[in-house]
């Protein structure tokens, strides 16, 4: 990875391409993040970036959050998350990265938000199970199917598909082109949709898919 | 809507639209691009429908040709929509004129509205 970025998503819409095509876009506000620590091979075991996002009165942090940001000299901020990058030898800690010094147009990247959350769900939205005809008496429409076989193994296996809570968990949608930066107003506009609700933090990174 | 993106729809929006309204019988101009030449293709009809708001509205021009129905949406931002030329209003009393697909021959035109002035 050598590219990262914290963002929120503000919602979508469509543009139009040179040629005339419609493009649907997602935008975002992306950065600008400001890096809080580097961690190295040589203390850490590994390579990563430590930036924080969007400022927040300092009274608002606890006392060992607000001891990180004092010691890199970095107003107080709201986020903060780490990215494991192959090279960090670019980055000084207290330093400030916008949106247009990561991505160009055209890149391929990658966005993990928390999707949103749909509460308690049975197996038809959870798993796209079918389901039961709804009429000529069948009595049978969205339950879960059968539990499995009877005296063997007298047990439900292990994945068996059944209700439970569905979303708010952490997703990737990988691949996604970057359409355009807007360096003015520190937007990103990414084909395609990403998850989350409206105002949700993002976590842009470069695609692992893409061909370097 | 968020400011944001209707500032950022701004941007890719037409300024000189015409006030397209239901029921106009409108003049659509399209380019066409024919291998490296591009050209322009007009198609007449009666909008029957708009729907979307900033940079993703659309129209539907329906028209009856050699005796078909034939019904094409344009978005109106897009690069590929030349002009909208609005050749007589229609008087209108609903927002979608989807009746006017039952109707054929006379029972399908609409009374023209002298009163909205074109532009």
């Amino acid at each position: 990875m050598k590219k990262c970025m914290l963002g929120k998503k503000i919602g979508m819409t469509q543009v139009f391409t040179e040629d005339g095509n419609m493009v649907p876009v997602t935008v975002i506000s992306a950065g600008p993040v400001a890096v809080v620590q580097k961690k190295t091979v040589e203390i850490d075991g590994y390579n990563a970036l430590k930036v924080g996002y969007e400022d927040v009165p300092a009274k608002k942090l606890n006392k060992p959050l607000k001891g990180q940001f004092e010691k890199a000299k970095v107003p107080a901020k709201r986020y903060l998350r780490e990215f494991r990058l192959d090279d960090i030898s670019g980055f000084e800690v207290g330093s400030v990265i916008k949106v247009e010094d990561m991505f160009a147009d055209g890149d391929k990247v990658d966005v993990t938000g928390i999707s949103k959350g749909k509460g308690f769900q049975g197996t038809v939205k959870r798993f796209g199970t079918g389901r039961g005809r709804m009429s000529h008496g069948s009595g049978y429409h969205r339950g879960l199917g059968s539990m499995g076989a009877h005296s063997d193994p007298s047990r439900v296996f292990k994945g068996k598909v059944m209700p439970g809570h569905m979303g708010a968990e952490r997703v990737t949608v990988q691949n996604l082109t970057v359409v355009k930066v807007d360096a003015e107003r520190g937007l990103l506009l990414v084909k395609g949709a990403v998850p989350g609700p409206k105002g949700g933090l993002l976590m842009i990174k470069d695609s692992v898919k893409a061909k370097a | 809507m968020d400011n944001i993106i209707r500032a950022l729809e701004q941007e890719g929006m037409k300024k000189d639209l015409p006030n397209l309204k239901i029921g106009d019988f409108v003049k659509v101009n399209v380019k066409v691009k024919e291998g490296n030449r591009e050209r322009i293709q007009s198609f007449e009809g009666t909008i029957i429908a708009m729907r979307g708001s900033g940079i993703r509205k659309t129209v539907t021009v329906r028209r009856v040709s050699y005796g078909i129905g034939v019904e094409r949406v344009f978005p109106v931002h897009s690069p590929k929509v030349d002009s909208f030329e609005i050749i007589r209003r229609g008087k209108a009393r609903r927002a979608k004129l989807y009746y006017l697909r039952e109707r054929v021959g006379k029972r399908a035109r609409l009374k023209e509205d002298l009163a909205t002035a074109i532009d």
